[in-house]
């Protein structure tokens, strides 16, 4: 299951499991793909996972029944113990793109899923807490502002202040700076890791950087494609926190390596 | 690095800075240049009439028409008969556009928004678009008579489909990100029209508008040509068939002028609600 040696900061991986998955099928019934054969998963509290593997395995339809978008054809999605039938609060999600909506100036965005559960009077008092989020994220300063003057990496960070909003029990993060320069993405990196900290967030994260993957994760799933599934689970034993810095140490470089050669299998298939 | 094309231009070109040269036309004022078009419009216009190419009955001088169109400002400014007639014109075409309007965004977002809408009411619209609508006036006048009612009707007849058209395909430009977005907040439909697809519809709804603000004005002269009333569309036919052409060109300058006034106002409207669209030339253009 583990690429070796032990591991010096356990908790994250043996915390109470907050999301489940229990042998999770998904078939297409209308071209009759089977996306996902078989795939189990927990996510333990306060851990941050990735999931890698190249186009086709599976995993934007994995995040999809994470998300409650899509109900899967077999097997058990259950949150906090309560099976994942819709959508929910408590399940925060963030995308490539910002997704900032141009008319609404940055606090207005960030509140505005309370807005819609909870209503306009709802998204008002939450304010107060959005400016907290934007205090932490290193946007403050721009409430007002509309996201057409935000960068790209200051868009994120207010759709990651979004995403923290509803203080949901887990984040699903679909590739999130992907779109952004090489410099700004690994900043963005450390901020994700340093903001999931600090909210004690489970975080699960679909990536096509095996490095990416593998400085943030305690854990990465490895899936392959044709049938989507899961090929391994690789424990990463790096201690926190993790800096840039650590690229560059043997260890990461063997993980990176080894992730490398279970993917470079999966292209025989 | 060596190139040998280089070495044989010759020692002349060694020491040339290569800038880039701005094209002499991208360098005069657009102002300028629309002053030369018209410059040049108006020459050729009055030698077509000195030299007598064209028959004064056909084509009026530049100087008969700017005389002409004195008077007619100096009546509408007096306000004598035919500011009236402006007055009505004007009521038909801002009668129409709302209307137009009301029409327009009801059945774009039926069309736009509903499965039913698009696969059902679809395909009428746009058989109903194809026709000549122009050739509905007769049967406007016949069911609403003379008055202000048939010209409203049919200049919102024409100015719907634009509308309808801007509406819906501005319905399906929400991107895939921000429809999973409202999905993962849990929002309703209603909730992801108003507080998504609407807004960002707006840009597209607002070329819809400009399209349907030309169209307003045609559908309004249309039907006063054909039905009568007391517009200015009447006041044009009257001078028309007294061959009186420079009263024919003037009244149409002004005419243009009610219909720029439309469109300046759409524009204006734009920029205000729309506030987040990058002002563009497209935007200024074409929405």
């Amino acid at each position: 299951m583990s690429a070796s040696a032990a591991r010096i900061d356990a908790p994250p991986v043996s915390g109470e499991a907050v999301y489940e998955l229990t042998s999770v099928h998904k078939t297409y019934a209308r071209n009759q793909v089977i996306a996902l054969e078989d795939v189990s998963i927990t996510l333990r509290k306060g851990s941050f996972s990735s999931v890698i593997g190249s186009s086709g395995c599976g995993k934007s339809t994995l995040l999809k029944i994470m998300a409650g978008l899509i109900p899967p054809t077999r097997g058990r999605v259950v949150l906090r113990n309560k099976p994942v039938t819709g959508p929910r609060r408590d399940i925060g999600m963030m995308f490539q793109q910002a997704t900032l909506f141009p008319w609404r100036t940055t606090i207005e965005n960030i509140v505005l899923p309370i807005e819609i559960r909870d209503g306009r009077a709802a998204a008002e008092k939450a304010k107060e807490k959005a400016r907290e989020l934007l205090e932490i994220v290193g946007l403050k300063g721009f409430e007002d502002v509309f996201p057409n003057e935000l960068s790209g990496g200051m868009a994120q960070r207010a759709s990651i202040c979004r995403m923290l909003i509803t203080e949901p029990a887990v984040l699903l993060l679909d590739e999130p700076f992907s779109a952004l320069d090489e410099l700004s993405r690994d900043t963005m990196n450390m901020e994700l890791q340093r903001i999931c900290n600090e909210q004690h967030a489970t975080a699960f994260l679909v990536t096509h950087s095996i490095q990416e993957a593998v400085i943030l994760s305690d854990q990465v799933f490895v899936m392959k494609p044709r049938p989507g599934r899961l090929a391994e689970i690789v424990d990463i034993d790096l201690p926190r926190p993790r800096t840039l810095d650590m690229m560059t140490t043997p260890k990461f470089g063997e993980l990176v390596d080894y992730i490398r050669s279970l993917l470079d299998k999966g292209e025989d298939l | 690095m060596t190139d040998v094309s280089a070495s044989d231009r010759g020692q002349a070109e060694e020491d040339t800075v290569w800038v880039e040269e701005v094209p002499l036309l991208d360098r005069i004022p657009r102002g300028i240049l629309m002053t030369f078009v018209f410059v040049v419009f108006v020459a050729l216009w009055q030698l077509a009439t000195s030299l007598d190419l064209v028959s004064s009955i056909v084509l009026p001088t530049p100087l008969e028409t700017f005389n002409d169109m004195i008077f007619v400002g100096k009546n509408l400014l007096t306000g004598q008969y035919m500011l009236p007639a402006l007055w009505i014109t004007t009521k038909e075409v801002i009668y129409g556009f709302a209307l137009a309007m009301f029409l327009g965004f009801s059945l774009g977002i039926l069309v736009g928004e509903t499965a039913f809408g698009e696969r059902a009411i679809m395909p009428y619209l746009v058989a109903l678009d194809t026709m000549p609508k122009v050739a509905f006036a007769p049967l406007f006048v016949a069911w609403l008579g003379f008055g202000i009612e048939s010209k409203v009707a049919l200049a919102a007849f024409i100015a719907t489909f634009p509308i309808v058209v801007g509406t819906a395909a501005g319905l399906h430009a929400a991107d895939e990100n921000s429809r999973m977005l409202f999905k993962t907040m849990g929002a309703s439909r209603v909730q992801t029209l108003i507080k998504m697809k609407l807004p960002m519809a707006l840009p597209q709804v607002f070329t819809g508008l400009k399209i349907g603000a030309v169209g307003v004005m045609a559908g309004a002269i249309t039907a006063e040509f054909l039905g009568g009333g007391k517009g200015f569309g009447e006041l044009i036919r009257v001078a028309a068939s007294q061959l009186n052409t420079p009263r024919v060109f003037s009244l149409i300058l002004y005419l243009s002028l009610l219909g720029l006034a439309l469109y300046a106002l759409v524009t204006f409207a734009q920029r205000k609600i729309v506030f987040w669209q990058r002002d563009s030339v497209g935007a200024r253009f074409d929405g």
